[in-house]
């Protein structure tokens, strides 16, 4: 169970630390700059925040001394020819365009989005996931990154357009959070690596779905067998699904879990198939994070909001969805957290569990952590910056 | 030779960085490489990897703002000074 906690928020970087039973705050670190994931890899302590500047742009830095200092890591860059379909935004006027032939546009490297940490068998591992929708691999703890081909050269997505013209159907869509960058591109938030061999991952993509390697990235297939898309013609297409977040139990790692727009689903058998297990009727379905239990694959973790088209909170009061039973049903709790007048949104990354710890972070600055599994909870502070990503360290 | 002054901020990045530095070059892409030799990093805090200037990065030649934000071609005399900032933005 982790003493500490790493925030990324719109102001920069915070981390609590618990001492004695009582959360303190540190000085914030990268004051001013937005920063849009924190984390800390697990195999040498090192802390790692994904710069999300509005003026010099995405960057990474990390600290090898717990927070105290920070120093820029190499900058993750597509390289030349790095291309991709351009998007239509799916608005009646947009739509007449339609018809034009396809786009490309060379791609720059708009947000990181997400890490995922390798194991201990692949030291200095980390994989970064982006807007407008790559993935990169550093294999020296951050000296260089570089683009996995094989993904950004699916099928699913056109092919290789490195080599030329598209060759297939691109199936991956943008993500409304694209939007504040400028355009409507693809973004990984999700890379979820199995503990028990390193080259076995999966990425989730807004909007696409999942996909997973067995090869260490050499090799993808898509893993969306099972979801539902309620607001497409086929709501069992292979492709067009937007997950919100997708995780796994760590110490039953075939157990995933994925927050996605149309509810939450788990797959059983290491996401070859998926089933819905979201409830409307008791308020667990929409939102964007999910938390997976470290050792009981069937408890996770869900904050829902007001599907879809409003996300708010439901009713007006925060609370939090825990299922003990793999999703056949669910636990709402309230105790701590506020029930009247909440605006508040909870972010994908923003909720993470800890042994029986789980604690999230809100868009209006609140920040609370539950002692006991979610059943009660505490607040860290109602003044806090926009929350982007809250992460047990 | 061309001199650069700069928004303060940029020296959070680079404490080294010297307003009025007077850094070679025809153009304001070679100033920039130029800027970016010395303090390795630079090129890609101002502009993104294709070249093109960030969305909220202004840079002037004299009182004027540059017109090619791709290429950064727009030329630099010496005794110009080229002046880069950050674009306002809120909240």
């Amino acid at each position: 169970m982790s003493d500490r906690i790493i925030l990324a928020t719109k102001k920069g970087t915070l981390i609590l630390d618990r001492n004695n039973g009582r959360w303190t705050l540190r000085p914030i670190a990268h004051a001013g700059m937005a920063v849009s994931y924190a984390a800390r890899d697990p195999r040498d302590g090192t802390f790692w925040a994904c710069m999300d500047n509005a003026h010099w742009g995405p960057a990474l830095m990390r600290s090898h001394d717990g927070g105290a200092t920070w120093v820029d890591s190499s900058r993750v860059v597509y390289p030349k020819g790095a291309r991709y379909i351009e998007q239509i935004i799916p608005d009646p006027k947009a739509m007449e365009e339609a018809g034009k032939p396809i786009m490309y546009k060379q791609a720059a490297l708009m947000k990181i989005w997400a890490l995922g940490f390798a194991g201990k068998d692949q030291p200095g591992v980390i994989h970064a996931g982006t807007l407008p929708g790559g993935l990169f691999t550093t294999r020296d703890g951050g000296g260089s990154w570089d683009l996995n081909r094989p993904l950004w050269n699916h099928e699913s997505r056109g092919g290789d357009l490195f080599a030329g013209e598209a060759t297939s159907k691109n199936q991956w869509g943008g993500t409304p959070a694209a939007m504040a960058y400028g355009e409507f591109v693809p973004g990984i938030h999700s890379v979820v690596v199995d503990p028990r061999d390193s080259d076995h991952f999966y990425v989730a993509i807004s909007s696409a779905g999942v996909l997973e390697t067995r090869d260490g990235g050499k090799s993808w297939a898509g893993r969306n067998r099972g979801m539902l898309n309620d607001y497409l013609p086929n709501p069992e297409t292979e492709w067009g699904h937007d997950p919100h977040l997708v995780t796994l139990c760590p110490a039953q790692p075939d157990r995933l879990w994925q927050q996605n727009h149309c509810g939450v689903f788990t797959s059983e058998d290491g996401a070859l198939s998926w089933k819905r297990v979201s409830r409307k009727d008791v308020g667990a379905h929409f939102g964007f994070p999910i938390a997976a239990d470290g050792e009981d694959a069937k408890t996770a973790w869900v904050v829902p909001l007001r599907s879809d088209q409003e996300r708010m909170t439901l009713g007006g009061g925060l609370f939090v969805a825990r299922t003990s039973d793999g999703g056949a049903s669910w636990q709402i709790f309230r105790e701590g957290l506020p029930q009247e007048d909440c605006y508040d949104v909870i972010y994908r990354h923003a909720l993470d569990a800890s042994g029986d710890r789980v604690c999230f972070g809100t868009t209006t600055g609140n920040a609370y952590v539950s002692e006991d599994r979610g059943e009660t909870w505490h607040c860290l502070g109602n003044n806090l910056p926009p929350i982007h990503s809250v992460r047990f360290a | 030779m061309p001199r650069v002054a700069f928004t303060r901020h940029l020296q959070t990045f680079f404490p080294k960085l010297k307003m009025g530095e007077e850094v070679p070059g025809a153009t304001v892409r070679e100033v920039i490489a130029e800027l970016e030799k010395r303090y390795p990093g630079f090129a890609l805090y101002v502009g993104d990897e294709t070249g093109r200037l960030r969305r909220h990065v202004n840079v002037f030649v004299g009182e004027d703002p540059i017109c090619d934000r791709e290429e950064l071609s727009d030329s630099v005399s010496p005794g110009d000074e080229v002046y880069i900032l950050q674009a306002l933005s809120g909240g």
